[in-house]
C-alpha cells in the first residue's frame, strides 16, 4: 500500500541526504580551488623557466628554486628507494609469515600509532640517530632515512591491507600446485597485492614531498648554491625553500613562495600521476 | 598427437618417477591401495573433526566421499595432499601411506607431495593475474623451464584432458578469469593435470556449478579414471553414484561405511548410511 505523506517525506530524507553529501565533496572542493587559484595569481609574476632553474638569491627578483627541486627529487627517489623495500618487507612478513599473536597484534598497533606520530618527532629522532649517532651529518641520505621513518608505518598498513584484499582460495591453488611458500607469495600473492601495495606508495610519497618539519631539525639548508652531488652533499627542499621566503620580511619574496608553491604541487602531481600511470599499466595485465 | 586419455609423454612425466623422500626403493606393502588412510584422525584448535579413519583408496578409480555438511570430508582429503596442516590451529595423528611411503614422514618434503597429489577446490580458483595458457603452465614452470613448444605441447594436452581445449583454443591469451564458472572449474582441473599428478583430489568440484557444467565435469571424472587415482568430495549422493566406483560415507568425522557404489547405494550395511541415502537427513 502506498501512503503518500509517508512516501513524499521518505522522497524529501532521500533528497535531503544526497544534497548534504554532495555538499561534503564541494565545499572542501572549493576551498581548495579558491586556494590553488590565489596561489596561481600570486605566483604568475615568477613563474617563468628562469624560476625553475636559477638558484637563490637575496634579490627575490632573481631567485630561483633549483636546489630545492632537485634536492626534492633525490630526497624523494632515496626515501622511496629505502622505505618501499622495508615497508614491503614487513607488511609481507606480517601478512605471510609471521604467526598471528599477541606479538603480532602489538606490532600492529604500534604501526598504527607511528602513523600519527607528529612528522617533527621523526625530525628529533633523525637528528639523533642518523646525523649524530651513525654519523651521516645533515646530508641528503640523513634527510631520506628520516623520512622514510616517516612514511614507513603508512607503507606498511597499506600493504598489509592490499595483501589482505588475496584471497586464500587463490594461494591454496598455488600450494596445491607444489609451490613452495615463497612461489606463492612471488608468483600469486604479490602480483595481486601489487597495485595496492603501489597505491600506499603513492600516498605515503605524497605526503613525504611536502613534509618540510622533519627536514628542518634534521638539517637541510635554507640557502644552498649549489645542487646535491652525492647522497652524502648537504641539501635544501622545496617545502624548506618555501617557508624560508615566507619568513622573509620583504613583500617581493611572498611572490616567490607562492611560485615556490605551485612547483611543489605540479611536482606532486607529475609523481602522482606517474605512479598511478605505471600502476594502470601493470593491472591492465591483471584480470579482473 | 595427445588423445587425452592416458597421461602423455611430455616434460613432466619425469616429476612422476620421482620419489618423495630419497632414492631408496619403497616398500610396496600396499600394493593394492594408492592411499592407505590409518587411524587418521584431525583436530582444528580443540575441535575434533576427524575421528580415527581407516580408509584404502585403490588406484585408477574414482573413490567418491559423501556425508552432510561439516562431517569432515573436505578435512579428509585436505590430509592427503597435506593441505590440512596449512590451516592455523590445525593438527592430525594417523598415517597416510601414498604407495606404502608415509606422507607425514619427516624426510617427505610437502611440496613435492602436492605434485603427485594434485587438487581441484570447491570454488574455481584460476590465478587472476594469469592467462589461460599462463594458469595451466602454473604448476611446471614453478620447477621447469620449458621451451616454447613443449609448453604447447602440455597446454594443449592439459586443456585436451579437461575437456576445454575446443572452446578457448583460439584465445589462449585471455584471462582465465574471465571464463564462465564451468570452464574456469575445467581450467583449474587442466591446471592440476599439467604437473602428471598420480593422485587427483577434488573438493566438491561441481558445487558452485550449474547442473550444464556439472555433467560436463562428471564426464571428465569418467574420462581420467583410467589414468589417475581420483577421489571426489561431494555433498550430491547422485553424482557420487554417478560417477564413483568406491564409496565412502563419513558422518561426523567417522567413518561409517565404505565399500562398492553400486552395493553401498543399494544396500548398504549400516543403518545411519541407510538413513542418509534414502535422504531422511543430511
Amino acid at each position: 500500500m502506498m501512503h503518500g505523506h509517508e512516501s513524499r517525506r521518505r522522497a524529501l530524507l532521500e533528497r535531503g541526504f544526497h544534497a548534504l553529501c554532495l555538499g561534503a565533496v564541494l565545499l572542501p572542493l572549493g576551498l581548495l580551488a579558491l586556494l590553488v587559484g590565489d596561489v596561481l595569481v600570486d605566483a604568475a609574476p615568477r613563474l617563468s623557466w628562469d624560476f625553475l632553474t636559477s638558484y637563490p638569491s637575496r634579490r627575490a627578483a632573481q631567485a630561483g628554486i633549483l636546489p630545492g627541486l632537485v634536492g626534492s627529487l633525490y630526497l624523494i627517489g632515496l626515501t622511496a628507494a629505502i622505505a618501499l623495500p622495508l615497508g614491503v618487507g614487513a607488511a609481507l612478513y606480517l601478512e605471510e609469515y609471521g604467526k598471528r599473536g599477541w606479538l603480532a597484534r602489538l606490532i600492529e598497533v604500534n604501526i598504527a600509532n607511528l602513523a600519527g606520530v607528529p612528522s617533527i618527532i621523526y625530525g628529533l629522532l633523525g637528528l639523533e640517530l642518523f646525523v649524530r649517532a651513525l654519523g651521516m651529518g645533515r646530508s641528503l641520505l640523513a634527510g631520506a632515512c628520516t623520512m622514510a621513518l616517516l612514511i614507513l608505518p603508512i607503507v606498511i598498513m597499506a600493504s598489509r591491507e592490499a595483501l589482505r584484499t588475496v584471497p586464500n582460495t587463490v594461494r591454496e591453488g598455488a600450494y596445491a600446485l607444489g609451490a613452495t611458500h615463497w612461489q606463492v607469495v612471488r608468483q600469486v600473492v604479490l602480483p595481486l597485492a601489487f597495485p595496492g601495495i603501489l597505491t600506499g606508495a603513492i600516498l605515503s610519497v605524497s605526503r613525504a614531498i611536502g613534509e618540510a618539519a622533519p627536514l628542518i631539525v634534521v638539517g637541510a639548508l635554507t640557502y644552498i648554491a649549489f645542487l646535491p652531488r652525492g647522497i652524502d652533499s648537504p641539501f635544501t627542499a622545496l617545502p624548506i625553500q618555501i617557508f624560508n621566503w615566507v619568513s622573509r620580511p620583504q613583500e617581493a619574496f611572498m611572490v616567490n613562495a607562492a611560485a615556490g608553491i605551485v612547483v611543489l604541487l605540479a611536482t606532486l602531481l607529475l609523481l602522482n600521476g606517474l605512479a598511478i600511470y605505471l600502476r594502470n599499466r601493470l593491472q591492465r595485465r591483471r584480470y579482473w | 598427437m595427445l588423445n587425452g586419455s592416458v597421461s602423455p609423454a611430455l616434460p613432466g612425466a619425469a616429476l612422476r618417477g620421482a620419489t618423495l623422500a630419497d632414492e631408496a626403493a619403497l616398500p610396496r606393502e600396499t600394493a593394492e591401495s594408492k592411499l592407505s588412510v590409518q587411524g587418521l584422525s584431525a583436530w582444528f584448535g580443540d575441535q575434533r573433526v576427524l575421528h580415527d579413519i581407516d580408509l584404502e583408496i585403490r588406484p585408477r578409480q574414482v573413490t567418491a566421499i559423501i556425508g552432510p555438511s561439516g562431517c569432515g570430508k573436505s578435512t579428509l582429503i585436505r590430509c592427503l595432499n597435506r593441505m590440512h596442516e596449512l590451516v592455523p590451529g590445525a593438527r592430525r595423528e594417523g598415517q597416510v601411506l601414498l604407495d606404502g611411503e608415509d606422507i607425514h614422514a619427516r624426510s617427505v618434503d610437502p611440496v613435492l607431495l602436492r605434485r603427485r597429489v594434485g587438487m581441484v577446490f570447491q570454488k574455481p580458483n584460476p590465478f587472476p593475474t594469469m592467462s589461460i595458457r599462463d594458469n595451466v603452465l602454473a604448476g611446471l614452470r614453478l620447477t621447469h623451464r620449458l621451451r616454447r613448444q613443449d609448453q604447447d605441447a602440455v597446454v594443449e594436452g592439459a586443456l585436451r584432458q579437461a575437456a576445454l581445449w575446443d572452446e578457448v583454443s583460439d584465445r589462449l591469451g585471455e584471462p582465465g578469469i574471465g571464463l564462465s564458472g564451468g570452464q574456469q572449474q575445467r581450467l583449474c582441473i587442466a591446471r592440476a593435470l599439467a604437473v602428471e599428478p598420480e593422485v587427483l583430489l577434488m573438493d566438491e568440484p561441481c558445487s558452485a556449478l550449474d547442473p550444464i557444467a556439472t555433467a560436463r565435469i562428471e564426464d571428465l571424472v569418467h574420462s581420467l579414471r583410467d589414468a589417475y587415482t581420483i577421489v571426489i568430495v561431494t555433498h550430491n549422493m547422485q553424482q557420487a553414484a554417478r560417477v564413483s566406483q568406491r564409496t565412502v560415507f563419513l558422518l561426523m568425522g567417522e567413518l561409517v561405511e565404505e565399500g562398492e557404489t553400486s552395493r553401498l547405494f543399494t544396500s548398504p550395511g549400516d543403518r545411519r548410511t541407510e538413513d542418509y541415502i534414502t535422504g531422511k537427513f543430511g
